[in-house]
């Protein structure tokens, strides 16, 4: 490898972490999604399946001693992977990273194609699957840009649930025009499903995507910041009401449903990222190595096929930016975070990385709760978190 | 030993932009003052602002060696004065310390209100002029136009102006002939009492500082000791010489000449321009006429952004002041911006100037507050104070008036603009004294409040004349005025360095003007904040800025670590921009809106 190509150190440590597989292919990229998503007219499934295992045995060489927590297929559409890759992807990890209890997370869409390889899925390996469901409204999914209708969708989620244990889904609020009543019955209707976790996310325009063009050139508009505001009130309420209290800003669960592996990244835990547009934090001393892998599926395969890599970039995060990174994530889970644990972790004290008159003012202020080193954000903080952590960082 | 006969001393006069650095190089290089290699564009403006405004800020001189169409040798001595009304007194010593100058007008612009003014100036100083028409070679040129406008405008006899144009190299050797034979030598007498005139003094690291004089009679030479008579000290000559524009050394200089010495003073400030330069043993009887201490008439807080920095500040500003002795400052501190200066300026390109150097040469990143002048606040109890900070202005019970200054503006604008130009002076609570008309330009004169000056009239003069309006002015006289002090509150919490005075009349538009932009430029907060502008206890104009209700990230997992923590750095950024004040958080930009406002939108 030469000089000015990124390269990962390695580490022989004993961590827990969890493992990030990447499919970057969908069948049509949704209007909202600025994930690394692409869509092929055809994709060679076996050379997929080749370089993500490929990707990870160099990780691996390189980190022989992690424990994996936890595998998550993210996309894109990891329900578009041949059964086989999946089978494959988590025998590898497996094999290198520990045999134990693992969470194995795919996601999936809810269209009846994908319902049918839902029990091959499991078969793999797979516990738990999240599905974009987004909106039980059609008019809704259709100007979300979804293939599926809200009818679809349940039907899907009917086979979900009677193949694995653990299924969770997502839905996308404060859509234009959406006013507190059309929220509540739509989220009353899902709660009445009974899920055990849900992803509830507020319409959010991100840089680059076709939302974004549309909302500047004004084709649409959201609900003011008031309204905005009252929804996600309303989905503490209603969720809290319905058994799945918010357990992070957007994530809702039934106790012991949490995601085990979105814990890793917001408890500020290694996580390996495998596959394209991944991102990974290895061990690396006290601080971390972050790893950002090549986005352009066709790239990442050709380096991967080179190199048994495929990032395109590694920098080192120092400790101080680790407990930055734990107060930035951390404050987005109700159980909060630990001051001094950070302290302990990574080695920096509080006055270095935290203010801690900020702290006690918004404590004071009701927007943060503290009780010892444990800090947790309140009611009042949740909506304005990042303010909060604006003010809180130093 | 230079005999007077052969010594021509002149200035060159011109706006901004008619070319006067450009002719000065030209005549530099034609009589080989530098060779090619060492000329650089506006050899005389040294300070890296100066070459990039395309102004001058400090007097130069150069000694050009010409050898005229008559066979003799002239020694001709270029004085290059500041250009801009702010130093207007500089420029009159200057023009003091010549026999002529070259009037240069721009052959398709025509003459502009500045150059006026020191045209004037000049020929209250006798001057012989010869006016230059530059840039004859543009297409727009209209040199009899300009010729005739000369004679109309300013009364002198333009017949036989020289055509030129300094970039293309036309008419410099014309230009040089009309100097020798045109202008006359200067006079004096080498045996009388030396008595010179403190032309400019600058600091350099090697030489302490310079001090550019015009001998005027008797004889300046190394060792001996002189006296300035206006700052009464007495400084031992240990260096005499000339520029060319290089510094180079000479044994001695004599009546007419124009040079240069150093004596181990330590500071600029101990020289005053326009003093009296005679000799201790053998002193003269009078000084010369027209001497003016130097005196700040703008005047505004400077505030490091990073309170960490006031130190470095405080070093920066020692360091300029060595070189700008026109620039005062003292320690300030605010509740609001913390430590700082109050600063005083000759006027606001002054002040912008100093503003620019002080965060280009030494990297600071500065707030600076609303500008003032001096008000003269008459007590009740018969005494006055100088105002020139409205956060000291005296609880209103003890004032008895107050007084503001007045100006006399003169400004020269294209007829199609007169209309918009009357209108903003009318605003600005002017009085019309005069309007006479030149070709189709209008000459239009004004009494004017400084204070409506310094606060945004040249940037609105630029604006509504699309550029074509010129602007010049002098002092007139102080006059009681309906002034109120204007507090602006935040959160009920009053703000010092955003109070201001205000004329009675205008406070109302004024406070609405700056709570609106006060509303768009201080971000939201966790609180709902009420903004406020106040005279005394009363309330004039109030907004609100509503409390922060939602703002967070709705998706975070692990590949937005990397973009989240960069947002977090550019908040962290903002942050280190604001100033905590009670619980609010003011961000720099809103102490400059202040400056900048407009009063209309």
């Amino acid at each position: 490898m030469s000089a000015d190509q990124p390269s990962v150190p390695g580490d022989s440590a004993l961590h827990s972490a969890g493992i990030y597989v990447h499919w970057p292919f969908c069948l049509k990229k949704c209007p909202y999604c600025d994930f690394n998503s692409h869509v092929r007219e055809s994709v060679d499934h076996d050379d997929w399946s080749r370089a993500l295992l490929a990707e990870i045995d160099a990780t691996a060489a390189l980190y022989p001693n992690l424990k994996a927590a936890s595998i998550f297929f993210g996309g894109g559409t990891p329900s578009l992977m041949a059964p086989e890759t999946v089978d494959a992807v988590i025998d590898r990890v497996r094999q290198h990273w520990g045999k134990g209890d693992i969470e194995i997370t795919l996601e999936a869409n809810p269209s009846s194609v994908e319902a049918g390889r839902f029990r091959a899925y499991r078969e793999a390996g797979v516990n738990r699957l999240s599905m974009g469901i987004q909106s039980l409204r059609d008019d809704a999914l259709q100007f979300l840009g979804r293939l599926h209708n809200a009818d679809e969708a349940l039907k899907a989620l009917e086979v979900a649930r009677h193949t694995f244990d653990r299924v969770s889904f997502d839905l996308i609020y404060a859509r234009p025009g959406m006013e507190l009543a059309d929220w509540r019955t739509e989220l009353s209707e899902a709660l009445a499903m009974a899920p055990s976790h849900l992803s509830l996310y507020q319409l959010t325009i991100e840089e680059g995507t076709a939302f974004w063009h549309q909302y500047r050139r004004g084709t649409f508009a959201l609900p003011d910041e008031e309204t905005a505001a009252a929804l996600y009130d309303l989905t503490q309420d209603m969720t809290a009401a319905a058994g799945l209290p918010a357990y992070e800003t957007s994530n809702h669960a039934a106790v012991g449903q949490e995601s085990q592996h979105n814990l890793i990244y917001w408890r500020g835990l290694p996580y390996v990222g495998i596959g394209p547009g991944a991102h990974g934090r290895l061990p690396n001393g006290s601080g971390a190595l972050a790893t950002a892998n090549i986005k352009r599926p066709e790239d990442w395969l050709k380096e991967v096929s080179e190199t048994g890599f495929g990032l395109a970039e590694t920098f080192a995060v120092d400790p101080l930016e680790r407990a930055t990174e734990a107060l930035m994530m951390g404050l987005r889970l109700m159980e909060g975070l630990d001051i001094a644990a950070i302290e302990a972790r990574f080695g920096v004290p509080r006055n270095e990385w935290l203010d801690e008159a900020a702290l006690a003012s918004l404590v004071s202020d009701g927007f943060l709760a503290a009780e010892g080193d444990r800090v947790k954000v309140t009611r009042a903080g949740q909506p304005v978190l990042n303010h909060l952590i604006g003010k809180l960082a130093l | 030993m230079t005999l007077q006969k052969h010594i021509r001393n002149f200035s060159i006069i011109a706006h901004i932009d008619h070319g006067k650095s450009t002719l000065a190089d030209r005549l530099i290089q034609a009589t080989g003052g530098l060779t090619d290699r060492e000329m650089k564009q506006q050899v005389l403006d040294s300070m890296e602002i100066e070459r990039e405004r395309g102004i001058t800020i400090k007097a130069q001189t150069v000694r050009l060696q010409y050898k005229a169409k008559d066979g003799e040798t002239y020694i001709l001595n270029l004085m290059d004065t500041p250009g801009h009304v702010d130093f207007a007194y500089e420029v009159s010593r200057c023009l003091a310390a010549c026999e002529g100058s070259l009037l240069v007008v721009d052959a398709s612009q025509g003459v502009e209100a500045q150059t006026l003014a020191n045209v004037y100036q000049a020929i209250e100083n006798d001057h012989e002029i010869v006016p230059v028409l530059n840039k004859i070679d543009l297409p727009a040129a209209e040199p009899e136009r300009v010729r005739e406008q000369i004679e109309d405008v300013i009364g002198i006899d333009a017949s036989d102006a020289v055509l030129a144009s300094a970039k293309s190299g036309i008419g410099i050797d014309e230009t040089l002939e009309a100097i020798v034979t045109r202008l006359p030598a200067p006079e004096g007498d080498r045996e009388a009492p030396l008595k010179a005139m403190l032309i400019d003094s600058w600091y350099d690291t090697y030489l302490g500082v310079v001090v550019l004089v015009r001998i005027i009679d008797g004889e300046l030479r190394k060792g001996q000791t002189i006296k300035m008579m206006a700052a009464k000290s007495e400084h031992y000559v240990d260096r005499v010489g000339i520029f060319t524009p290089k510094g180079v050394a000479v044994d001695v200089l004599g009546p007419g000449e124009v040079g240069f010495f150093t004596a181990s003073i330590k500071e600029v400030a101990d020289t005053h321009v326009g003093d009296t330069i005679t000799d201790v043993r053998k002193p003269c009887e009078t000084a010369l006429p027209g001497f003016k201490p130097s005196r700040s008439v703008v005047f505004c807080g400077l505030f490091p952004a990073d309170a960490d920095e006031y130190d470095h500040m405080r070093d920066a500003m020692a360091k300029l002041r060595l070189n700008d002795a026109s620039f005062e400052y003292e320690p300030e501190s605010s509740a609001a911006l913390g430590f700082g200066f109050r600063c005083g300026f000759l006027g606001m390109l002054h002040l912008e100037i100093i503003q620019e150097r002080l965060s280009r040469e030494f990297d600071l990143d500065l707030i600076t507050t609303s500008p003032s002048v001096i008000y003269k606040i008459h007590l009740t109890d018969g005494t006055m104070i100088e105002l020139h900070n409205p956060a000291d202005m005296p609880d209103v019970v003890r004032v008895d008036y107050v007084e503001e200054p007045w100006i006399n503006a003169t400004i020269l604008v294209p007829d199609e603009h007169l209309g918009a130009v009357l209108k903003l002076c009318e605003e600005k609570r002017g009085i019309q004294t005069d309007l006479t008309y030149a070709g189709n330009r209008a000459m239009v004169k004004y009494r004017l409040p400084l204070n409506e000056v310094v606060y945004d009239f040249y940037d609105r003069l630029k604006s509504v004349s699309r550029g074509y309006a010129s602007f010049d002015y002098d002092f007139d006289v102080y006059e009681e005025s309906d002034l109120v002090k204007m507090s602006i509150l935040v959160n009920a919490e009053p703000v010092d360095a955003l109070s201001m005075l205000v004329h009675r009349s205008a406070a109302e538009s004024r406070g609405r003007a700056l709570c609106e932009r006060l509303k768009d430029l201080i971000p939201r907060q966790l609180f709902k904040i009420p903004i406020q502008a106040a005279i005394g206890g009363k309330v004039i104009a109030r907004e609100t800025i509503s409390a922060l209700r939602k703002d967070v990230t709705a998706k975070c997992y692990g590949g937005d670590v990397t973009r989240k923590k960069k947002l977090l750095e550019k908040q962290k950024k903002g942050k280190a921009r604001m100033r905590m004040y009670g619980k609010v958080e003011i961000p720099h930009d809103a102490f400059i809106a202040a400056l900048k406002m407009r009063e209309t939108k």
